[in-house]
């Protein structure tokens, strides 16, 4: 589009190599780190040989018995069932907040919207005194809760902005040809937004998982997740630095390896549909 | 469609969206019994709590804690924003002229966005760390010794800002390099044929269109700065001292490390009422600046709006 010179272009190449080194150089550091034996470990040279002893230490395959598969799977368990809720419950409203302007409508967006700017703080407080009170602490249930608070809006604010791409004819046109209201939305409208759920589904799980604050302060082990026990790992008297690095590659790879799935779907997840792309 | 009554035509709305209503209801009535803690003195120490009014307001707004931490709050937020806000826009740029190389490491970009920020704070620990991370080394090799990691304050509070640019300069790039997918051409071809050199452009025309993007991105920064916490408590702790302590790393002290709930929760009131107000003018900010790029690029050549003022704006405009 722009053309500015041979020279300019070197020079801008130059630079997006330099942040490009930056930016993936933490990620280089890390899966290095992992694969290095007790002896390398302190080494920052990356000539080594390569031992995947760390992640079988890590998963507990090895001698000595590991929980961090147990925070795995309580990862998974929270994560979707936080997402699938999340659907059951946010795919009418964005429907219906899309399709019909009704009485407090956008006062509904907007306190969900409210959700992903208020600090968290402000309910795990309170949440925590009543979950003791319920026997809700360190659950599954509880945490899929709480987990709520990030994946509704996500999934009410984007699929509104799906829906209301939708011409509203074509629900018309199926109503005259004798659907039903629920067989028109099942049959002509949520198949012509399925892509639209899918990457949804992604995002939302992609925010359960990365969150932090929400099990770090409402779980203390049967419910903990792997952000939760990445972080224990550095405690202890003796830091083993290697294994650190091959629980935080595992924690990092689940939402890493979707996000390559809904790259296209990216910019109107990650902007709550303000900006369309 | 004619055959269902008037009334449940009026009322299918709201029956859609009445789960998503009881959900938000079922969120206010805990933040309500918060809110309620503050005119108390609950804590662990004091299970059966009685009535101080505005007390606990009072000693917080009066502490040098809550103006120290406030200050490292918004200090950290505005570094932050402003790092990732001149960086992000400018690999946007970088990527959008669509080179080889470009278009090889666009793919790249998401890369740190999908770390969970907890763990970008341990991989960054590591990093940090003179025994076996990387900085040490490339400080040496370019000449600089005496690194001593996070110990120092401003080591701290500079490291928590690099871990947040690195973590969050691709959002602001996806979205910038989305809004100059989006814009017309027409522009800068005129600005072409005029001869408008490269900064020219830049600052009449790309910057000024591409500025209602970028606000997005830049609101949505802030906001999440200002109750920034896993990337602090991950890296430093708060510490050294109390160098990095936020507002959240304050309240989640009192609330939680001491059990002192009504002080962490009238800690977390003041600031969820101060972002809530930032939040609220940003956002009318973001909503009159969207309207006004709409207003432009309406009329004849509106077909090629493909990013029209939206959602988010809209919707919180109106709340």
């Amino acid at each position: 589009m722009k053309k500015s010179g041979k020279a300019g272009g070197i020079l801008a190449d130059a630079a997006l190599l330099l942040y490009f080194a930056f930016s993936l150089a933490p990620v280089v550091f890390i899966v290095a780190l992992s694969l290095k034996s007790n002896a390398d470990q302190t080494s920052t040279y990356l000539r080594f040989a390569p031992t995947f002893a760390n992640y079988r230490t890590v998963l507990g395959l090895g001698a000595g018995d590991s929980p961090y598969l147990r925070f795995f799977v309580a990862s998974l368990i929270c994560a979707v069932g936080a997402v699938l809720v999340s659907l059951v419950i946010g795919i009418p409203a964005a429907y219906a907040a899309a399709r019909h302007r009704f009485r407090g409508s956008e006062s509904l967006l907007f306190t969900l919207l409210s959700f992903r700017f208020a600090p968290e703080l402000v309910v795990i407080i309170p949440l925590g005194v009543l979950y003791q009170q319920l026997g809700l602490y360190d659950s599954y249930v509880g945490m899929i809760w709480v987990l709520q608070l990030v994946t509704m809006p996500l999934v009410v604010w984007i699929l509104r902005s799906f829906f209301t791409d939708l011409p509203a004819e074509l629900e018309q046109a199926a109503l005259l040809d004798g659907y039903s209201r629920r067989q028109a939305f099942v049959r002509i409208v949520l198949p012509l937004v399925r892509p639209g759920v899918a990457a949804v589904c992604l995002l939302a799980f992609i925010f359960a998982w990365n969150n932090f604050i929400f099990p770090f302060t409402l779980t203390s082990s049967h419910a903990q997740t792997v952000t939760v026990s990445s972080l224990a790992f550095l405690g202890g008297n003796q830091v083993r630095f290697n294994l650190v690095a091959a629980g935080a590659v595992m924690a990092v790879l689940p939402p890493l390896v979707l996000a390559l799935f809904i790259q296209r779907y990216l910019v109107r997840g990650l902007s709550f549909g303000a900006v369309k792309a | 469609m004619t055959a269902t009554p008037r009334w449940r035509r009026r009322l299918r709305p709201y029956l859609l969206a009445a789960p998503a209503v009881l959900l938000c209801v079922g969120i206010l009535y805990p933040f309500f019994v918060g809110v309620a803690y503050t005119v108390y003195n609950f804590s662990d120490a004091n299970r059966e709590p009685s009535f101080v009014g505005l007390n606990n307001f009072a000693d917080i707004l009066g502490s040098d804690a809550l103006w120290h931490s406030a200050r490292v709050t918004v200090s950290f937020a505005v570094a932050a924003t402003a790092a990732e806000t001149v960086l992000g826009v400018g690999v946007a740029l970088l990527l959008h002229r669509s080179s080889l190389l470009g278009r090889l490491l666009e793919r790249l970009l998401i890369v740190p966005l999908m770390v969970a920020p907890i763990i970008a704070a341990i991989m960054w620990k590591l990093i940090l760390l003179p025994e076996v991370g990387w900085v040490r080394p490339i400080l040496s090799a370019v000449g600089v010794h005496g690194y001593r990691g996070t110990d120092g304050a401003g080591a701290a509070f500079f490291w928590s800002v690099v871990v947040d640019a690195w973590l969050y300069t691709p959002f602001v790039a996806i979205l910038a390099l989305a809004g100059l997918r989006s814009l017309p051409n027409s522009p800068f071809e005129a600005a072409a044929v005029d001869g408008a050199n490269w900064w020219l452009t830049f600052r009449r025309l790309t910057l000024p269109m591409l500025w209602p993007y970028v606000l997005v991105a830049v609101i949505f920064r802030f906001m999440d700065c200002l109750k920034v916490f896993d990337i602090i408590y991950g890296l430093t702790a708060g510490g050294p001292g109390d160098a990095t302590t936020t507002l959240q790393i304050s309240a989640y002290l009192e609330a939680i490390t001491y059990a002192r709930y009504s002080r962490g929760m009238t800690f977390m009131l003041i600031l969820w009422v101060v972002v809530y107000a930032i939040s609220f003018v940003l956002v009318r900010y973001l909503g009159r600046v969207q309207n006004r790029a709409a207003g432009i690029s309406a009329g004849p050549s509106a077909g090629a709006q493909a990013g029209a003022p939206a959602g988010a704006a809209a919707g919180a405009e109106a709340g």
